[in-house]
């Protein structure tokens, strides 16, 4: 299997191809960046009741959504006019899907920073003394997985894969932690509902993640992470 | 995303772009001047060179035009008196016999009679004279071909002498002082009195076609030499086309491709630019001594000029071979032709107009080739037409070479004939060649 | 480098027949007098599958499509070593006549070669070497296969006495292709058969090429990756006279094995 590290020293002999590649890569780690930062802005103004920080991470989202157009023209660009192959071609279709994977991510940032701002009403602040350290986890799969798409770390995308099991274990406790604080105070039910979706959102922000990593390891190798998925819905 | 590339290059292209490195306008149009006089001196050269051929070219028509008098020649026209006695004195009518009567006579008996003031030796000597000495065979056909006329008198036009045609045909200048002049002041009175009876005539000179040589050049014809040369061809053809064709096939496609086959191909490119000469010296002794062929005749000299054209047969036919593309032999062979089939069915008839092409060249060299044939003896006087190859002939330019040697004066005139009907012979060659490559490509 | 043998999977082949051998070289070394063109040649050519030769020029993939039937014995200072197999016959054995291998193993050229002669002549030459036809009208009928099964009938039914060189270039080759399979070849080899041809009459090709494997076995050699791609079942990438890898077209095009076919089929060679 030839090594990611290798085909890096070989250029291709038509330059600007490199360039275009190089370009297109950029524009990934870019929205990969911004989608980081979505992620890691929603969960802050969660958790310090930001409500400025939540509205800037709601503003923000256009760029994103900017930024997978963009992807996608210039994919289907390459394709038309590179007709790449091999390494290539597997670079340029994943770019496609990694980039609807980000965008995925940031709507969901949106969504946990729309949550934040009705949960900074609430008085009762209990219920989410669990939710930073999911949070935390979710946000070190997706940094991670954004270093080993832009060091083409084939190990390092296969290790964040591996978290997914984590995020979903850290989910399954919160989830069981909230339906207890249901049943013992039935006033906090509405907030609760709140940060399960809240939860919810992150467990999917992870997903994402662990997808990336999974097109990662195929851009590299060209071959899927075989052992079965660990599902949890 | 190309500025990169662009930048990386930029010093050199910098170097490209530099308007000051450019010529300046009076710079360029020298350059232009220039140019144009150099493709006008090539243009020049190469008119000239075509000129120098066409003058050549006008000068050799020029020069062998005065052959088409050989075509024509001055008669007589006599009353001949076809005297019973002198023809067929026993009175048999038997052919054979009148076959050998003296029909000379009869022709001298006229002219006597035409001229009554000629009595003396010397007078009637130069009357006799007016006449060739071949003139009474026309009268000896005559009879044979008519008996009945024997007794009776008839308007015959007889050939005259040849000196008598050549001062008619201009070619005898009357003003030449008496004492260094072949005919002599009396004689050229005769004719002048027998061209005011309208008794001279020009007729087609029949004999020039239709007989062998002869030491009276009126009477001398180039069919001998016409058939000698056909038969010398028909050898030297049948000797090395398919000897030349079947060599070259064989080298060029199925030889391996070592030192000995190169050693060949070295020796038969040089065999090409051998001096005919000794070619003519291989034959005598190979083909006279060594196999005992008969002198001077056309199997001897076609297989002489066989082995002197083979070489360009050979070297024609393999740069024809060599001239069909690959293409070809390798389509026959993927379908599975062998090579023989390939090259039989394929490259060889491409390879055809080629092929012919080469092998005329080689036998007009053959045709026009003198030297080898002298040395096998073909330079030989010879009157009789052959009859096969195995008889002694002449060819047409060993004929044209004996008659330029020969001293009478009208032999100059059939020279040049000779070379008009050489030079018609070539083209009729030429023309069969033209025509067959025209065939060949059309094979389809 | 590694020379890859044969991958046993071929389930990624789309094609429900069974896939068995109908030609293999074992071996293969070939020297032009002293220069080594190809060393150690191991592939097997699939029966009723299209095989494709890729590699940069002179890498050897035409020289070994020319041991195929064996082309290279018209170069005096070509040798060839090893092994070549049609049906489990060594063709290079001495008994075999050369001429009944190229009758099985066909060739269609770079640059479309047919003879100066009628269309109906270049097509009826091959069967009539071969003795294929017992009369005048079998022939017809053999001619008229082998043109339909070229795609050829339609565009010349009318004019088969023209020669076949007033044809335009795609038509001339797909009469090359007629002619080829005249003879009823089983493998047909193909040296770059689209190089000289416009995008549509290449696209001809391609589809007749797609129909022809359901009768012949074909190996195809191209310089051209993305027809490699679009034509063949298996691809063989060449470099430097030796098969570098070997194996199922989608794979080599999508994953190869060796990082020099990545960098060639991705264009960044040298």
């Amino acid at each position: 299997m030839p090594e990611q590290g290798d085909a890096r020293d070989h250029q291709h002999i038509v330059r600007s191809f490199d360039e275009e590649l190089k370009a297109l890569s950029g524009a990934i780690v870019e929205m990969g960046g911004l989608a980081e930062r979505q992620v890691a802005d929603a969960l802050k103004g969660l958790v310090e009741e930001d409500i400025e920080l939540a509205a800037r991470v709601i503003e923000r989202d256009a760029r994103i959504d900017e930024l997978e157009e963009r992807i996608d023209q210039d994919v289907i660009r390459l394709l038309a006019l590179r007709q790449p192959l091999a390494i290539d071609l597997r670079m340029i279709a994943m770019a496609l899907k990694i980039s609807n994977d980000l965008e995925r991510m940031a709507d969901y940032a949106v969504s946990i920073a729309k949550r934040s701002q009705r949960l900074s009403e609430q008085a009762d602040r209990k219920p989410m003394q669990s939710l930073p350290r999911i949070g935390q986890s979710c946000l070190a799969m997706v940094k991670d997985v954004l270093d080993a798409y832009v060091e083409r770390d084939a190990e390092k995308a296969s290790a964040v894969w591996h978290r997914d099991r984590e995020v979903d274990e850290q989910y399954t406790s919160l989830f069981r932690e909230l339906v207890t604080y249901m049943l013992e105070d039935p006033r906090t039910i509405s907030t609760c509902i709140d940060l399960l979706f809240v939860a919810k959102n992150l467990e999917r922000i992870a997903d994402h993640a662990t997808n990336i990593a999974e097109k990662i390891v195929y851009i590299i190798h060209g071959t899927h992470i075989n052992r079965p998925r660990h599902e949890v819905e | 995303m190309n500025e990169v590339a662009i930048e990386v290059e930029a010093p050199k292209l910098a170097r490209l772009l530099d308007a000051t490195y450019r010529p300046t306008a009076e710079q360029a149009a020298a350059l232009v001047r220039r140019r144009y006089a150099r493709e006008r001196a090539l243009k020049l050269a190469g008119l000239t060179g075509l000129a120098i051929g066409v003058l050549a070219l006008g000068l050799l028509l020029a020069s062998i035009v005065p052959g088409v008098k050989a075509f024509v020649r001055h008669a007589i026209v006599l009353d001949i008196e076809f005297d019973a006695a002198v023809i067929d004195a026993s009175g048999t009518r038997d052919p054979r016999e009148m076959a050998k009567a003296d029909y000379q006579e009869l022709i001298y008996r006229a002219l006597y009679r035409l001229f009554p003031e000629a009595t003396g030796r010397e007078a009637r000597r130069e009357l006799r004279s007016l006449v060739s000495v071949g003139a009474g065979d026309r009268l000896r056909d005559m009879v044979l071909a008519d008996p009945s006329i024997v007794g009776s008198t008839q308007r015959v036009a007889v050939i005259a002498a040849s000196n008598i045609d050549q001062v008619l045909k201009g070619s005898i200048d009357r003003t030449v002082p008496e004492e260094s002049r072949v005919v002599k002041d009396r004689t050229l009175a005769v004719i002048d009195r027998l061209a005011e009876q309208g008794r001279i005539t020009r007729e087609w000179n029949k004999s020039f076609f239709l007989t062998g040589d002869s030491r009276h050049p009126e009477l001398a014809g180039l069919y001998g030499a016409l058939i000698g040369s056909a038969y010398l061809m028909l050898v030297t053809f049948l000797f090395s086309v398919p000897m030349g064709i079947a060599a070259a096939v064989y080298l060029e496609e199925f030889a391996p491709k070592n030192r000995v086959t190169d050693l060949i191909e070295i020796n038969i490119n040089n065999l090409a630019a051998v001096p005919s000469i000794v070619f003519g010296l291989l034959g005598l002794a190979i083909f006279l001594n060594t196999f005992g062929l008969p002198r001077s005749s056309p199997i001897a000299g076609g297989l002489t000029l066989g082995l002197m054209t083979l070489p360009t047969v050979v070297v024609a036919t393999r740069a024809a071979l060599r001239s069909i593309p690959p293409s070809i032999r390798e389509a026959a062979l993927g379908i599975g032709a062998s090579r023989v089939q390939a090259v039989l069915h394929h490259v060889l008839p491409l390879a055809m107009p080629g092929i012919l092409t080469g092998t005329i060249i080689g036998m007009a060299q053959a045709l026009g080739e003198t030297a080898p044939l002298l040395m096998i003896g073909m330079n030989a006087f010879i009157v009789d037409v052959p009859r096969s190859p195995w008889d002694a002939a002449a060819a047409l330019p060993v004929q044209i070479y004996i008659w330029a040697d020969s001293p009478e004066r009208q032999f100059a005139e059939l020279t040049a004939g000779a070379i008009i009907v050489l030079l018609g012979f070539l083209i009729v060659m030429n023309g069969l060649a033209i025509y067959l490559r025209r065939r060949l490509e059309r094979t389809w | 480098m590694v020379t890859t043998t044969v991958p046993t999977a071929t389930a990624t082949v789309s094609s429900s027949a069974p896939v068995s051998v109908k030609m293999s070289a074992r071996n293969v070394n070939l020297w032009y007098g002293t220069k080594q063109a190809l060393f150690d040649v191991n592939m097997d050519v699939m029966k009723h599958r299209v095989t494709a030769l890729i590699g940069p020029s002179g890498c050897g993939k035409t020289t070994f499509l020319r041991c195929l039937n064996r082309m290279n014995d018209t170069i005096g200072s070509c040798r060839v070593e090893g092994d070549i197999r049609l049906d489990g016959l060594n063709i290079y054995d001495p008994s075999i006549d050369v001429v009944q291998v190229r009758a099985r193993v066909g060739m269609v050229f770079q640059k479309p070669n047919p003879f100066p002669k009628s269309i109906y002549e270049n097509v009826a030459y091959g069967p009539r070497i071969h003795g294929l036809a017992r009369s005048k009208a079998d022939l017809d009928d053999i001619v008229e296969a082998s043109l339909r099964g070229a795609g050829l009938w339609e565009e010349v039914a009318d004019r088969l006495d023209q020669p076949g060189t007033s044809l335009s270039g795609g038509q001339q080759q797909r009469l090359c292709i007629a002619r080829a399979i005249a003879v009823s070849p089983e493998v047909i080899l193909m040296d770059e058969p689209c190089s000289a041809l416009d995008p549509i009459a290449t696209a001809h090709i391609e589809e007749l090429i797609d129909e022809l494997r359901k009768t012949f076995t074909i190996v195809i050699v191209t310089h051209n990756m993305q027809q490699a791609a679009r034509v063949s079942q298996y691809t063989a990438f060449f470099h430097l006279g030796k098969l570098i890898e070997f194996g199922p077209t989608e794979e080599i095009f999508t994953r190869p094995l060796e990082q020099m076919t990545q960098d060639y089929i991705t264009g960044r060679f040298g």
